[in-house]
C-alpha cells in the first residue's frame, strides 16, 4: 500500500520562490521502521528540495532496489519517480539525463545497491561524471532480507545475533575519490545541520556528486558492535569541513563563515562555502584527501563533511559536447534528414 | 576432364586470403566492379573472431536471376592461404577452376583431376614492382583482382573508375592499385585462355540499386526514426550497427556552427547498463536504442522483463549469432527467437520483428520504434551476421518525407489540465494502452515507476485482485499488438498446393530459390514469410490450411515451430522443420532437400 500523508494547513509557513510550501515536497508516508536513518535523510531531502526551490517535476526521483530505495516515493510527490532494478539505477538515470538534460537528478541507493549488486554501474556513472546527486543510505546491512552484512560493514563490527564480520570493507567515499568522482561526501542521518548543506552542493554541483550517508538500520544494525549505530557515528564522528551553499542571489554573511573558509564558485552562480575545520584537510587535492580518510579509519573515526570537489571535470554532456537543448525536445525535422539526403548519401554505395 | 558448360552471370567466386592483409578492399573491389557491369550480386564474408593471422574467406556470389542466397558450390577459388590450401582445393565444384600463387611450389599431393589449377606468381611479380614490405603484401591482393577481371571478363575500366573513387584524394594510390591489377591481368592474359566459362557479361541496369550490409541500414534506420539515445556495448555481430548510427549522426546531426551534437552516444559498460540507459532515456521521451547479440540479450534479461510490467517503451536490436554461451561470434544462426520472445522471469513477452534483408532492416528499425512507442513496451528487432555483416544488393532506401514518429498515447500540460486527476495504468480506450506523461512536464502527471506488484493506478500493492488486473490488461495490449506489427508476405505458387514453406529473416534468399527449383522438378509450394511477433492472423490460415507445412530455421531446437504451435497447437501435426544451424548461411539446397527427403518419406510410408 501507498499511505498518503495528511494535509494540514499551519498558519505562517513559508513559501519559496515557487509560492510553494515545506509540505509540498514531501511524498507517501514511509513504510520504513520507526527510527530508520534514512527518514531523517528523506528529511533533510525535503528541507534542501524546498529551500533550493527547485520545481517539483524538474526533478526525477531515481532508485534501485532496498530499503533505500523505496524513499523516493516519499519525497517531492510532484516529481516522477523511478525505483529500478537492483544495483542499476545509475543506468537508467544516465539514460533519463542523457535523454532530457533539463531535469535535475537525485539517486537515492543504498550500500548493497551500489557497492555490491550495483558496484560496476557506481563506478561508471562516476567515471562519466553524470550531472547528478548519489546519494548512498549507508547502513551496513542487508535489511530487507533481515540483517546480512553488506560490503560496507567494517571487519570486526558484528551482526545483531553477534556473528563477526571477517572481510574488508567497502569504503564508498575512498573507492569514488580514488575512481575520479568530481564531488564526494559523507554525512550522518542524524546530523541534518550538516546534511541540508551538503545535499544542497551536491545537487548545485555540475557533475556526478556522491554524498555517502551513514544511517543507522534501528533493526538489525543498531546494536554494540556495530561500527554504524547511532550511538557509534555519534562518538567517532570527525568533521573534516563544514559547508554551506549560498544561492546566486543571497548575501554571504562574512561573520558567520569566520575562519578558514574556502568559497568554490560554482556554474550556476552558486557558491559552495567549505569551512575546513580540521586544519590537515584539503578537499581540493585528491592524495591528501585519501591520505586524511585512512589516517582516520585507522582510528576508528568515520571523517565527515564535503570531502574532495573537483568542478572542472567535465560531465558526461560536456564529454560528449551534446547540444544545450535536451534531445527529447529537439523537433523531428532537425534528427530526420530526409529523403533528398537519404538519396544523396546512397550515391556512394552503388 | 569434364566439360564445363558456361555460367555467365552465374557463377561463385571465393577468395581464400589472411585476415589483415587488406583483403577486404580487393574483395569489395571486385564486388563492385560486377555490380555496377548490372549484375545482381552478394558477397558474404566468413572470417575468424580474430584481428589478424588467421584465415579468412570472402564469397561472392553472381546471379543473373537475382539469388541472393549460399549456393553450395564455388566456380572460381582463389587459394591465397597456403594453410587453407587443401580446404580450399576440395571445395571447388567439379569442373570448377582455381587460382594460387605460384611464387613457391606447391606441394605435389594437393591436386584434383576434376577441377583446372591455375599458378600467378602474384608474390614474386609484387616484389619486383614493389618496395615496401606491408604494400607488397597488399598489392598480391590487388594483383588477384587484375587477375581475375582477366580470367572472368570483369570491365578493367570499371575496375579504374571505382579506384579513382575510392581514392579520389590520393591519386598516388590509384597509380599503385593499378600497376597491381595489370600485372596480374596481363600475366592471365599471356599464359591462360581467357576467358573462363564462369564469367561476367554485362546486364541490367544497377542503378536503381545498392550495396549495403544490414548493419549499415540499420543504424541508419535508428537515425532516419529520430533515435537520439545510443547505449551500446560493442558485441559482435552487431557493433556495425552503432558504428553506423555514429557515422550518419556525424554526418548529419552536428551544428554546423556550434559544433553540438544533435544525439548522444553512450558506450556502457556492460549490457545491463545500455538496457538500463535506454529504459531511462525512453522513460523521459527520447527515443533510445541499443544493438546487441544473443549474449547481450541474456544480460539484458531483467531490464527487458522491467520494461515490459513497467511498460516502457524500448527498442533492442539482436544481431544474431551462434550460441549457445560464448558459441561462434563469427557465426550465423536464428537461435534467440524463443530468448527474445519471452526475455525475462516471470509472464513476459515481446513483440519481434524479421528482417530479411538490409532493406528491410531499414524500414524495420523505423517500425520498431513506433512499436515500442504506440504499445509501451520493449521491441526487438532480430537481424543475424547473414544479414548484418554481409553485403547485400537491395533496390535503393527511400524515405517519406510526410512521415512523423508515433510518440503513443503521450499526456502533456494540455490535457493534464483538462483532467481531475492522471492515473498511469487505467485502459481508458479498451485496447490494453494506457496513457504516460513524461518527466519535466508537469507535477499533476507525476507517477511513481516501479517494477514491484502495482494496481492499474500505479500504486505499489501486493493485492491479488490489483496484481491480476494489471496483467490480464496487458494481455488485451499483447491483442493489440497483433493489429500493429507488420502482417506476414503471402507468396502464392502458381497452381494450387496443399504445400506450404513458412520462414523468416535470412531464410528468405534460400526458400526463394529452392521455391524456382522444386518446382522445376514439379513440386509447388505456397510460401509464407513471417516478419513478426505476435503472429498476424493470415499466419494461423496459412498454416491450417496447407496439409503440410515446412518451417525453415536456423536453429537447432526449431524454436520458430514452437511459437507456432504454442499459437496454434492444433497444426502441430502439419508442421515439418527443416533446419540448418552450423553456422553458415542456410542454402538453397538445404531447402530442397529437406521438402524432397520429407516428399518421398511419405510416398513411401
Amino acid at each position: 500500500m501507498t499511505y498518503a500523508r495528511p494535509k494540514i494547513d499551519l498558519p505562517g509557513q513559508q513559501r519559496n520562490e515557487h509560492g510553494l510550501l515545506l509540505r509540498d515536497y514531501e511524498g507517501a508516508l514511509s513504510t520504513l521502521c520507526a527510527g530508520c536513518g534514512h527518514d531523517s535523510i528523506t528529511a533533510a531531502l525535503v528541507q534542501a528540495l524546498w529551500e533550493m526551490s527547485i520545481a517539483p517535476e524538474q526533478l526525477i526521483k531515481m532508485s534501485g532496489i532496498g530499503c533505500s530505495s523505496k524513499t523516493p516515493a516519499y519525497f517531492v510527490h510532484g516529481a516522477h519517480g523511478f525505483n529500478s532494478v537492483h544495483g542499476r539505477m545509475p543506468s537508467v538515470a544516465t539514460g533519463a539525463l542523457a535523454g532530457n538534460r533539463g531535469l535535475i537528478g537525485i539517486g537515492v541507493s543504498g550500500d548493497g545497491d551500489s557497492l555490491s549488486i550495483g558496484f560496476g554501474q557506481f563506478g561508471h556513472v562516476i567515471r562519466r561524471n553524470v550531472n547528478m546527486l548519489y546519494l548512498i543510505e549507508n547502513n551496513g546491512v542487508y535489511g530487507l532480507t533481515k540483517g546480512q552484512f553488506s560490503a560496507s560493514a567494517d571487519a570486526g563490527s558484528t551482526a545483531k545475533k553477534g556473528e563477526v564480520n571477517q572481510m574488508q570493507n567497502i569504503n564508498a567515499v575512498a573507492t569514488a575519490i580514488s575512481m575520479g568522482a568530481s564531488f564526494v561526501g559523507r554525512s550522518f542521518s542524524g546530523d541534518r545541520e550538516q546534511l541540508v548543506p551538503l545535499i544542497k552542493a551536491g545537487i548545485a554541483h555540475p557533475g556526478c556528486a556522491v554524498l555517502d550517508v551513514i544511517s543507522p538500520c534501528v533493526t538489525f544494525n543498531d546494536h554494540v558492535g556495530s561500527t554504524k549505530s547511532y550511538s557509534y557515528v555519534r562518538e567517532h564522528r570527525h568533521r573534516a569541513t563544514e559547508t554551506d551553499l549560498i544561492a546566486p542571489r543571497a548575501e554571504i554573511k562574512a561573520s558567520y563563515y569566520a575562519g578558514d573558509t574556502h568559497p568554490v564558485r560554482l556554474h550556476d552562480g552558486s557558491t559552495i562555502l567549505l569551512r575546513k575545520v580540521d586544519p590537515d584537510y584539503d578537499p581540493t587535492r585528491r592524495n591528501n584527501a585519501l591520505g586524511f580518510l585512512e589516517r582516520h579509519r585507522a582510528r576508528g573515526e568515520v571523517v565527515t563533511g564535503l570531502l574532495y570537489i573537483d568542478q572542472n571535470v567535465p560531465d558526461m554532456h560536456a564529454q560528449s559536447r551534446t547540444v544545450d537543448t535536451p534531445l527529447k525536445n529537439l523537433e523531428f525535422d532537425k534528427l530526420n534528414p530526409g529523403n533528398k539526403a537519404l538519396a544523396a548519401l546512397q550515391k556512394g554505395m552503388k | 576432364m569434364p566439360a564445363t558448360p558456361s555460367r555467365i552471370n552465374d557463377f561463385v567466386l571465393k577468395i581464400a586470403t589472411v585476415n589483415g592483409t587488406g583483403s577486404a578492399s580487393a574483395n569489395g573491389l571486385l564486388m563492385k566492379a560486377l555490380f555496377r557491369m548490372g549484375i545482381p550480386v552478394t558477397g558474404k564474408n566468413l572470417f575468424p573472431s580474430n584481428i589478424q593471422g588467421l584465415p579468412t574467406w570472402y564469397e561472392i556470389r553472381a546471379n543473373h536471376a537475382g539469388y541472393m542466397s549460399a549456393s553450395g558450390r564455388v566456380d572460381v577459388m582463389v587459394a591465397m592461404n597456403v594453410q587453407t590450401y587443401q580446404k580450399d582445393l576440395d571445395e571447388v565444384s567439379p569442373g570448377g577452376f582455381l587460382v594460387y600463387d605460384s611464387t613457391w611450389p606447391r606441394e605435389s599431393t594437393l591436386h584434383r583431376n576434376d577441377i583446372t589449377v591455375l599458378g600467378v606468381p602474384l608474390s614474386k611479380m609484387c616484389n619486383e614492382a614493389f618496395k615496401v614490405a606491408r604494400i607488397r603484401i597488399l598489392m598480391k591482393n590487388v594483383a588477384y583482382v587484375g587477375v581475375l577481371a582477366a580470367l572472368m571478363d570483369i570491365d578493367l575500366n570499371v575496375i579504374k573508375t571505382l579506384l579513382e573513387e575510392t581514392f579520389a584524394s590520393k591519386p598516388k594510390l590509384v597509380e599503385s592499385n593499378l600497376l597491381a591489377i595489370m600485372l596480374g591481368y596481363d600475366y592471365a592474359r599471356e599464359n591462360f585462355t581467357c576467358p573462363l566459362p564462369p564469367r561476367a557479361e554485362p546486364m541490367g541496369d544497377n542503378s536503381g540499386n545498392i550495396m549495403i550490409t544490414g548493419n549499415e541500414a540499420t543504424g541508419l534506420g535508428c537515425l532516419y526514426a529520430g533515435a537520439t539515445v545510443g547505449a551500446w556495448y560493442p558485441i559482435t555481430p552487431s557493433t556495425g550497427v552503432m558504428d553506423s548510427f555514429t557515422k550518419y549522426c556525424e554526418k548529419f546531426r552536428i551544428d554546423h556552427e556550434t559544433g553540438e551534437k544533435l544525439f548522444c552516444i553512450i558506450q556502457a559498460e556492460d549490457e545491463l547498463a545500455a538496457a538500463g540507459m535506454v529504459v531511462g532515456a525512453n522513460w523521459v521521451g527520447a527515443r533510445g536504442f541499443t544493438p546487441t547479440s544473443g549474449p547481450g540479450i541474456s544480460l539484458m534479461s531483467e531490464f527487458i522483463g522491467f520494461a515490459y510490467y513497467a511498460e516502457i517503451p524500448s527498442v533492442f536490436i539482436d544481431v544474431q549469432r551462434v550460441g549457445p554461451a560464448t558459441g561462434m561470434p563469427t557465426r550465423t544462426q536464428q537461435c534467440d527467437v524463443m530468448l527474445c520472445a519471452y526475455a525475462s522471469h516471470g509472464d513476459t513477452k515481446h513483440p519481434l520483428l524479421f528482417p530479411s534483408n538490409p532493406h528491410e532492416c531499414f524500414q524495420m528499425a523505423v517500425t520498431a520504434f513506433d512499436l515500442a512507442e504506440r504499445l509501451q513496451t520493449p521491441v526487438f528487432m532480430l537481424s543475424d551476421l547473414d544479414i548484418g555483416m554481409n553485403d547485400w544488393m537491395i533496390p535503393e532506401l527511400t524515405w517519406d518525407d510526410s512521415y512523423l514518429p508515433d510518440r503513443g498515447k503521450v499526456l502533456g500540460s494540455e490535457e493534464l489540465a483538462r483532467m481531475e486527476r492522471f492515473v498511469r495504468y487505467l485502459d481508458v480506450d479498451g485496447d490494453g494502452i494506457t496513457y504516460r506523461t513524461l518527466p519535466g512536464e508537469d507535477p499533476k502527471g507525476a507517477y511513481f515507476v516501479r517494477g514491484s506488484g502495482h494496481n492499474r493506478y500505479g500504486g505499489y500493492t501486493e493485492d491479488s485482485d490489483e496484481y491480476q488486473d494489471v496483467v490480464d490488461r496487458l494481455l488485451v495490449k499483447w491483442e493489440t499488438a497483433k493489429t500493429l506489427v507488420p502482417d506476414a508476405l503471402l507468396n502464392k505458387a502458381d497452381r494450387p498446393t496443399k504445400l506450404g514453406i513458412v520462414a523468416f529473416g535470412s531464410s528468405d534468399g534460400a526458400v526463394t530459390e529452392a521455391r524456382d527449383r522444386l518446382s522445376e522438378k514439379g513440386i509447388h509450394a505456397d510460401y509464407l514469410r513471417i516478419r513478426a511477433f505476435p503472429f498476424t492472423h493470415e499466419v494461423v490460415e496459412f498454416l491450417r490450411s496447407h496439409d503440410t507445412n515446412f518451417v525453415v530455421e536456423q536453429n537447432r531446437d526449431a524454436q520458430m515451430k514452437s511459437l507456432l504451435m504454442l499459437e496454434a497447437n492444433d497444426i502441430a501435426d502439419r508442421l515439418v522443420s527443416i533446419l540448418h544451424y552450423n553456422g553458415m548461411p542456410i542454402p538453397s539446397e538445404c531447402v530442397v532437400q529437406g521438402v524432397t527427403d520429407h516428399l518421398k518419406k511419405e510416398a513411401a510410408a
